[in-house]
């Protein structure tokens, strides 16, 4: 008799909201899209070593410049041809991926700490705290970005730790003003001032009733910071201060074949396509997830 | 609408100072300076005589009065590798740079304002996903790259335009393209949303039950509410853009301020890289400043609340 009510309590409250996601989910386009081609390349990153067709760093100055498969005088022995220094430029491409998605990452990882710390407390606190969270973001945002990490790089000297350090410590701004302003409408909400009545503490409060609400929008912030951070380590190694040669780079490939663009603009066509396509397919995944958990479920 | 202007302004002063000191300290704290200007292998004596030489002995705090008392009296210093006076040197590129941002603003408007609006009317028409696919290669697009593919495209394959250099308006043409294509994006989705937003309104239903004309509902009454917002966004923006510059002014070589500032940071010429890094800032606020006072004189619900 029990087990009967029960079930059809369940069938009357419809789908899950998991369900619901998971279904909306699957049918967003540009999400399942952007997510197979991120997972692609993501995958190509991790298996580079038994994936890639020779090491990245080796050099045969008897095989420079020769064009990819699709030119008349490309040859399978190099699908995407080889750079000035011989260097195979499939492999280079490959093992470039994980410098773009170790960069996407780390600095997403730590600006999303900074930035929703810095939110949280603005947003919960409020008053004088509020003020002061506001002030320092309105201070990070009239710094130069690029100007200001290249200079910092410039007098300490490029390399791959040394850009994450500096794009992380820079670009917490856009999670902090997000997370400021969900925090303070979540904050208002009932469940919070529930939570406070039943004798909550703050930290519980913040950790377990309005981080985990707020946390679609972080996500999207997060999918913004990892593609604008994999754009700007790739502008500033194409400036000649970010990741030093010869690490590859797509950013600093990019530099490297700007002698030869006249003549060899593949060089250049295949590390910016490859940039572009990495970016796009993180953002499509960021929109797709905005969609997806917007209420009411856009599509 | 006096009280929020001073309140407006307090606050832009105090982050301009905070701006500055901040801009300050962290290039010095980041590197030990004197090493970096003596260049490698340099002995320890003349890495010492270095540091007196351009005071870096003293207290932080000590140098940071000392530059903000001699900026404030106009004097930025002399360039450590272009061995002139700095502000005569950011004077002299400043208007190369002005014009890119102009131009940049007026290319990414001209090509979002239309797009944005006619995507706005019809919702899910070709010109819609136009402006759409647009946007999102725009997000997606290197700067530098899209550069290197105009200049392929424009100077080298079609010889239209100079690849590089900075002597005539021609120099411009393709800098402001890649530039205000680079911030075009968000004016084509904030115009679109806007405009759809106010398109549902009771009032533009209101004008049409008068009789009004398409064109004149269009224009006339829902653009200039549309438009609100994107005052703002264009300041932000114009930072963007200014930052920007440093990238695409070294692409095509033009001789403006991210150049300058291109070039004064390789070299680690301190006094230059400073003056731009603060004037930048500086500029910035005031843009945000700008915009904020003309959105509350636009919106009067702004400088009350």
């Amino acid at each position: 008799m029990t087990e009967l009510a029960a079930i059809d309590l369940a069938a009357l409250s419809g789908p899950s909201h998991g369900t619901l996601l998971r279904r909306r989910a699957l049918a967003h386009k540009g999400l399942m899209i952007g997510a197979t081609l991120l997972v692609l390349i993501v995958v190509l990153a991790l298996l580079a070593p038994f994936i890639a067709p020779e090491d990245p760093y080796a050099q045969d100055l008897a095989q420079r410049l020769i064009p990819p498969v699709w030119y008349d005088k490309g040859s399978w022995a190099h699908l995407f041809g080889t750079d000035n220094l011989g260097r195979d430029y499939l492999t280079r491409i490959i093992y470039g991926a994980r410098i773009s998605l170790l960069i996407g990452v780390s600095v997403m990882a730590i600006s999303g700490v900074i930035g929703t710390s810095l939110g949280l407390t603005a947003g919960y606190y409020g008053g004088r705290v509020d003020m002061a969270v506001t002030f320092l973001i309105a201070v990070r945002l009239a710094l130069p970005l690029i100007l200001f990490a290249l200079a910092v790089v410039a007098v300490i000297g490029g390399s791959l730790p040394v850009v994450v350090l500096v794009l992380g410590l820079l670009k917490w701004d856009r999670f902090a003003v997000v997370t400021r302003a969900a925090t303070q409408q979540v904050r208002a909400l009932e469940y919070v001032a529930a939570a406070e009545c039943t004798g909550a503490s703050n930290l519980r409060i913040i950790f377990g009733e309005i981080l985990p609400n707020i946390s679609p929008q972080l996500f999207v912030v997060a999918t913004i910071e990892a593609a604008s951070a994999i754009l700007l380590e790739a502008a500033l190694s194409f400036l000649g201060l970010g990741v030093q040669p010869p690490v590859p780079s797509w950013g600093l490939m990019i530099a490297e074949a700007k002698n030869y663009m006249f003549f060899s603009f593949w060089l250049i066509a295949i590390p910016g396509t490859a940039l572009a396509v990495l970016v796009l397919a993180i953002n499509m995944v960021g929109d797709g997830i905005r969609d997806v958990t917007a209420p009411g479920g856009r599509n | 609408m006096l009280a929020y202007t001073l309140k407006r302004i307090g606050l832009a002063a105090l982050v301009a100072v905070a701006v500055s000191a901040v801009a300050f300290l962290l290039l010095r704290a980041s590197g030990d300076v004197a090493v970096a200007l003596a260049g490698e292998g340099a002995s320890a004596e003349s890495v010492e005589a270095i540091r007196q030489a351009y005071g870096l002995d003293r207290p932080l705090a000590v140098q940071y009065f000392e530059w903000v008392g001699k900026t404030l009296r106009g004097d930025f210093g002399e360039s450590l590798y272009f061995k002139t006076d700095v502000l005569a040197l950011v004077a002299d590129k400043m208007p190369t740079t002005a014009w890119l941002a102009l131009f940049s603003l007026i290319f990414a408007l001209a090509i979002s304002l239309p797009l944005g609006i006619l995507a706005a009317l019809y919702p899910n028409s070709l010109v819609d996903r136009l402006c759409l696919t647009l946007a999102v290669l725009g997000q997606a697009l290197p700067n530098f790259f899209s550069a290197l593919v105009l200049i392929m495209v424009f100077a080298v394959g079609l010889h239209l335009l100079p690849v590089s250099g900075s002597e005539s308006w021609e120099n411009f043409v393709l800098p402001s393209i890649a530039l205000g294509y680079y911030v075009a994006p968000p004016f084509m989705r904030l115009i679109r949303a806007g405009m759809i937003d106010v398109l549902a309104s009771d009032y533009i239903r209101t004008a049409r039950a008068k009789g009004l004309s398409g064109a004149s509902i269009v224009l006339k009454h829902a653009l200039r509410n549309a438009l609100v917002p994107v005052v703002a966004l264009a300041a932000v923006q114009l930072g963007l853009l200014l930052g920007g510059s440093v990238v695409i002014e070294t692409v095509f070589a033009l001789d403006g301020l991210g150049y300058l500032a291109y070039q004064s940071i390789s070299h680690l010429d301190l006094p230059v890289t400073q003056a731009v890094v603060t004037l930048l800032s500086l500029i910035y606020v005031g843009l945000t400043l700008a915009a904020d006072l003309v959105n509350a004189w636009l919106d009067p619900r702004i400088r009350i609340g």
